[in-house]
């Protein structure tokens, strides 16, 4: 059970987890003009973990996956989340500072229907990426911290 | 300093919330770091408490808005001149801000309490993460002005509340009630989830104010505020829906016991809330009233009466816990029961149920603590197996004696200042009322005799060791001054700031709606 599955599945892995990987990194990345977002690219990026575990099993993927790695990342995700609800303190909690400043996420949105202006959205875009940061480690955690439950009730 | 005032709602919220997710970071350095960090965190969240109250208070309770991620007000104007509330707001008025004051007194006490409670103890990192959240929710709850997002910080206590119950989990026990109260939290939050999607669906809106406006009382209306009086009073812990309180104000660690109830006055405040605000009297008030009263009076003698037969001192105390929960049902229910016609009684009888929430926040943390500290010292729970403590814990025996009796609603304490007025007050709508709950009351006296003879009187017992440490003592003397402060000078307490949170509820519907609306 620990070492995995057949090397169909394995192969198949290798091939599939890339692909989801840059799958979810696009639907974090383009949260503010697509349907998706922080929370579900982080939950595709961590399904892709998930395969991960499944087809290699505990053994294979050992160290390349830390469990406390992974929750300190969770906790930076939430905090940066929160910081960029206080960047904007200085209005309103959550208020969007970077909207139309011609910086960073930045431009400015044409008015009327357009194909959507990847330059824009102020904090959201970066929001998205603290919620995503936090999901994607979150729920790899908690699928290692069941996989290491599973592995204990195994043994005994 | 206005500007901190202005932000003190959000800042309610955020502070807490950077505390839950910055504990686990900053436990990684010591433990002496992370308690520094939570104590600061929990002084600065109750500072922000005291700003917002003294600041709503200053306006007699007069509500105030807050508007997340914007300043040119919250409203989209259409071109037909009507004006949709889409922003996320935050609306604090004097009821709002008598329940943080509840949450940040019981908060700081808990969280300090926890100090030393968790000493020889592992795993305090995430208890304070857990504790931090809870905050966070609770506080949500009690400030928000929208549906969902109630609905949202609702689940956020359910959640970290199931985290505290089961946290000791090498204990069968405590997996056990960690367990139900997940799984019955869950179905509370659904109710919830399910009454707000109908009122969405009717009004396509879930600003309360905006709801309240639009409210025409239809079946469906009546159907969402069933499936909400349900929810709540689920969450809340009233009988004949308390099965998951016992369990889970005994299993939680003795200082978050207290926090748990805090949890359960929050769905009580979200209920008040619903029917007063919300609701008003675009409903048979009168009938809605005697169902809460019904509610109040089984809450009372059901929970009095299981405390009676008790014999694990946590469980006792968490059946006194629920039937308090009944006195706050019956001062407002006797209130809502005649908000149609508003006689003066019917405001005696709200202040009275809000008076208490406060009162019993304070005494039924002080007995929670207190039976952290007995358990900690015998090292059971069982009352026939312990004694003699009031040999080497003087003070402790004190305190214990300080949270019975204002409880029991004995004078000079609190518990007496609001049990009269709902006494009063729900005698002059039935006497049979103030019967059950005079009576109520005094089994509750001999419930409280019954464990101070078990615990503390009897043979000095060998094993038992000194006074409890400072840190657990400093929370418990804070909360037996409150205790008897608002019992000496309750005239005092009951103008400034219970009359506001009652006039809120009472009247404040139109001020409320006003301000997000306009006109009013």
């Amino acid at each position: 059970m620990n070492s995995g599955m057949s090397l169909i599945v394995r192969t198949v892995t290798r091939l599939v987890y890339g692909l989801a990987l840059v799958f979810g990194f696009y639907v974090i990345m383009h949260g503010h003009l697509t349907p998706g977002g922080g929370f579900q690219g982080g939950a595709v990026v961590a399904s892709a973990f998930a395969l991960l575990l499944v087809a290699f099993g505990a053994a294979g993927i050992k160290g390349r996956l830390n469990h406390h790695l992974l929750q300190t990342l969770e906790e930076i995700g939430a905090l940066a989340f929160l910081a960029l609800g206080f960047v904007g303190i200085g209005t309103a909690f959550f208020y969007n500072l970077l909207a139309n400043s011609g910086s960073l996420f930045g431009g400015p949105v044409p008015l009327g229907p357009n194909a959507g202006v990847f330059n824009a959205g102020g904090t959201l875009p970066l929001m998205n990426w603290a919620v995503g940061l936090k999901v994607m480690t979150g729920i790899a955690a908690i699928v290692i911290a069941m996989l290491i439950g599973a592995r204990k009730e195994e043994t005994e | 300093m206005t500007a901190l005032t202005n932000h003190a709602p959000v800042l309610l919220i955020a502070i807490p919330l950077l505390g839950a997710f910055a504990v686990p970071l900053i436990g990684k350095l010591g433990r002496q770091a992370r308690n520094t960090f939570v104590g600061l965190i929990a002084l600065i969240t109750a500072a922000f408490a005291g700003l917002l109250a003294a600041h709503i208070f200053g306006q007699a309770g007069a509500p105030s808005l807050y508007v997340l991620g914007g300043h040119q007000g919250f409203g989209i104007p259409l071109p037909s001149g009507l004006s949709v509330p889409i922003r996320i707001i935050l609306e604090v008025d004097g009821m709002g801000a008598f329940m943080a004051l509840i949450t940040a007194l019981i908060m700081l006490t808990g969280a300090f309490f926890s100090f030393s409670y968790w000493k020889e103890r592992s795993g305090g990192t995430l208890f304070y993460s857990l504790l931090m959240l809870l905050t966070a929710g609770i506080f949500g709850m009690e400030l928000t002005g929208d549906m969902f997002n109630f609905f949202v910080f609702l689940e956020i206590t359910s959640i970290a509340a199931c985290g505290l119950i089961g946290f000791r989990v090498w204990l069968k026990t405590s997996q056990e009630a960690g367990f139900k109260v997940m799984a019955l939290y869950t179905l509370s939050g659904l109710f919830v989830l399910l009454a707000v999607g109908l009122l969405y669906g009717q009004y396509g809106g879930l600003n309360i104010a905006y709801l309240a406006s639009a409210l025409t009382g239809s079946t469906i209306d009546i159907v969402a505020l069933g499936l909400l009086l349900t929810g709540l009073a689920l969450k809340a812990g009233a009988v004949p829906l308390h099965m998951w309180a016992p369990d889970a104000y005994g299993e939680a660690p003795a200082p978050m016991s207290a926090v748990l109830v805090a949890n359960s006055q929050a769905s009580l405040y979200g209920l008040f809330r619903i029917l007063f605000t919300l609701f008003g009297l675009t409903i048979s008030v009168g009938a809605l009233g005697w169902i809460l009263i019904v509610l109040a009076l089984l809450t009372i003698f059901v929970g009095v009466t299981m405390a009676l037969i008790q014999n694990d001192i946590k469980r006792l105390i968490a059946y006194s816990a629920v039937s308090q929960i009944g006195y706050m049902l019956l001062g407002v229910g006797v209130g809502l029961a005649v908000s149609a016609a508003k006689p003066d009684f019917g405001f005696v009888a709200m202040q009275g149920g809000i008076f208490h929430m406060l009162n019993d926040a304070a005494c039924i943390g002080l007995l929670f603590f207190v039976s952290g500290v007995i358990i900690r010292a015998t090292g059971t729970r069982d009352l026939n197996r312990m004694g003699g403590l009031a040999h080497s814990m003087k003070w402790t025996s004190v305190l214990f004696i300080i949270g019975a009796f204002a409880l029991a609603g004995v004078p000079p304490f609190n518990g007496f200042a609001s049990k009269f007025l709902i006494y009063e007050a729900s005698f002059k709508l039935s006497p049979f009322l103030a019967v059950i709950a005079i009576l109520s009351s005094i089994l509750l006296l001999a419930v409280f005799v019954k464990v101070f003879q078990a615990a503390f009187l009897g043979a000095k017992q060998e094993g038992i060791g000194g006074e409890v440490p400072m840190g657990m003592m400093v929370p418990m003397v804070a909360l037996a001054l409150v205790v008897i402060v608002f019992g000496l000078f309750p005239g005092f307490f009951v103008d400034k700031i219970v009359t506001p949170a009652a006039n809120a509820l009472w009247y404040g519907r139109d001020a409320y709606i006003g301000l997000v609306l306009g006109g009013g």
